[in-house]
């Protein structure tokens, strides 16, 4: 069990500078993030979008400002619990469990939801036949590459997922490839490998082409793939993977007794907690008259809601306002002179 | 502006007028119809706001950015009728454009 002042859910801008304030006051944080990489959206959808309304930073891509927010929390030296999704919510004597689905378990009396618009999830196949061998034989990631070997893989994408696993899985195994349209989005000389692949016969491409019926009981034989003019074909395959990009859901938080409106949670904006004592939510998954879901909103928020949760934590201390210009005590915690 | 049908996949239909310079996207959003997600707000990083639209309206539409089809590849059951709302602007020539829900966008 670790024990902590807060637990931020979300590793995102919102997220980070929420942990930077928690530090600033001198409180300690654990930030849990269902991706495998801290950013958030940023990372994910925009690494290299710029963004212009970052208060007194005329231009950055999502990438900079996330290393910047990452660089400026290190003083505080928290750890980050990535690849984890806060999975459970149970309240215990004026504490909150948390429990990731790693089976990671934090006491603490604050809860900070900075979770976007929910968690990254791998978009899976529209087919219901599909789910009976989800995690089996259906896969939307590969852990281990030496079960594919000598087997037939069919895989679905056109993005770098994709091609990239066709490339290498078809060194040792029987690859078809399959895509909606002619076009792919991924790295041109992988575009171009692809092609030659198929040309060799080495793997089998299937264009203007998706999934229709997953077939096999008990184990999976094949896959069958229709056109859009209602063409259909069935491939043989003992392995059927997808790599149709992230989809955000807002999964377990829907379940924790949280009053929600939409895929939002109402909060006060005096501190931003929810209806739910010590817990806190703050960026674009918040929601209060007049929201914008702006980044420069979620910093406000993360200050602010770092305040609340100073109550919790600190329930015999009064909470004390100091600048950073002047407060010798915060240049302590940022290690500066 | 311009009068705008919007289909639910069970064929609920939702007629409404939207002022150019809006978006589909944004024309459902502010209307509250239902089936349109718009996770990212309209910046084309999501796949949350697909439609899909007849054929006789392709090419009255604005064209395809780069980049539209990438990020359709990543929504559910996509298929040459479809678009990204956000990316549909609202213009005169628009009245009476009607865009189809597809059963559910995550």
């Amino acid at each position: 069990m670790i024990k902590t002042d807060a637990v931020i859910v979300g590793a995102g801008p919102t997220g980070l500078f929420c942990a930077h304030q928690l530090g600033i006051i001198g409180l300690t944080c654990e930030i849990v993030d269902n991706l495998d990489k801290i950013g958030g959206q940023c990372i994910e959808l925009y690494p290299d979008k710029p963004i212009y309304d970052i208060p007194a930073v005329p231009e950055c891509t999502g990438e900079e400002l996330i290393n910047n927010l990452i660089e400026q929390i290190k003083p505080f030296k928290f750890n980050f619990h990535l690849n984890e999704r806060v999975q459970e919510l149970t309240n215990e004597n004026d504490n909150w469990i948390v429990i990731t689905t790693s089976g990671k378990r934090f006491q603490t009396p604050n809860v900070v939801i900075a979770g976007g618009v929910g968690s990254f999830e791998p978009r899976k196949f529209p087919t219901k036949s599909a789910e009976k061998f989800d995690g089996t034989s259906v896969l939307y990631s590969i852990k281990d590459k030496t079960i594919f070997k000598d087997k037939s893989v069919a895989i679905f994408g056109g993005g770098d997922s994709a091609l990239d696993w066709t490339i290498e899985l078809s060194n040792t195994s029987k690859v078809s490839l399959i895509h909606r349209r002619d076009e792919f989005r991924g790295a041109p000389a992988s575009v171009q490998k692809i092609k030659e692949l198929s040309e060799k016969n080495i793997i089998n491409l299937f264009t203007n082409y998706s999934i229709k019926d997953v077939k096999g009981n008990g184990s999976l034989k094949g896959v069958e793939i229709k056109s859009e003019e209602g063409e259909s074909k069935i491939l043989k395959a003992d392995y059927v993977l997808g790599f149709f990009g992230l989809i955000m859901q807002l999964g377990p938080i829907a379940d924790w007794g949280l009053n929600l409106d939409k895929k939002t949670i109402p909060v006060n904006t005096k501190n931003f907690e929810t209806n739910k004592k010590g817990i806190f939510a703050i960026g674009d998954i918040c929601t209060y008259p007049g929201k914008l879901k702006l980044i420069l909103s979620g910093f406000h928020e993360g200050a602010l809601a770092a305040r609340g949760c100073f109550k919790y934590a600190r329930p015999n201390e009064k909470y004390r306002f100091e600048f950073t210009t002047a407060s010798n005590t915060i240049k302590d915690r940022l290690g500066v002179k | 502006m311009a009068k705008i049908k919007y289909i639910e996949h069970n064929g609920k239909e939702h007629v409404v007028e939207v002022q150019n310079g809006l978006t589909v996207m944004e024309g459902a959003v502010q209307n509250d119809i239902p089936g349109i997600d718009a996770d990212c707000g309209g910046s084309m990083s999501c796949a949350t706001c697909h439609v899909y639209v007849k054929e006789d309206w392709h090419d009255k539409l604005p064209k395809k950015e780069m980049g539209e089809d990438d990020m359709l590849d990543q929504a559910y059951e996509p298929n040459s009728s479809s678009r990204l709302s956000c990316q549909i602007m609202i213009s005169d020539d628009l009245d009476g454009l009607s865009v189809y829900m597809p059963e559910k966008q995550i």
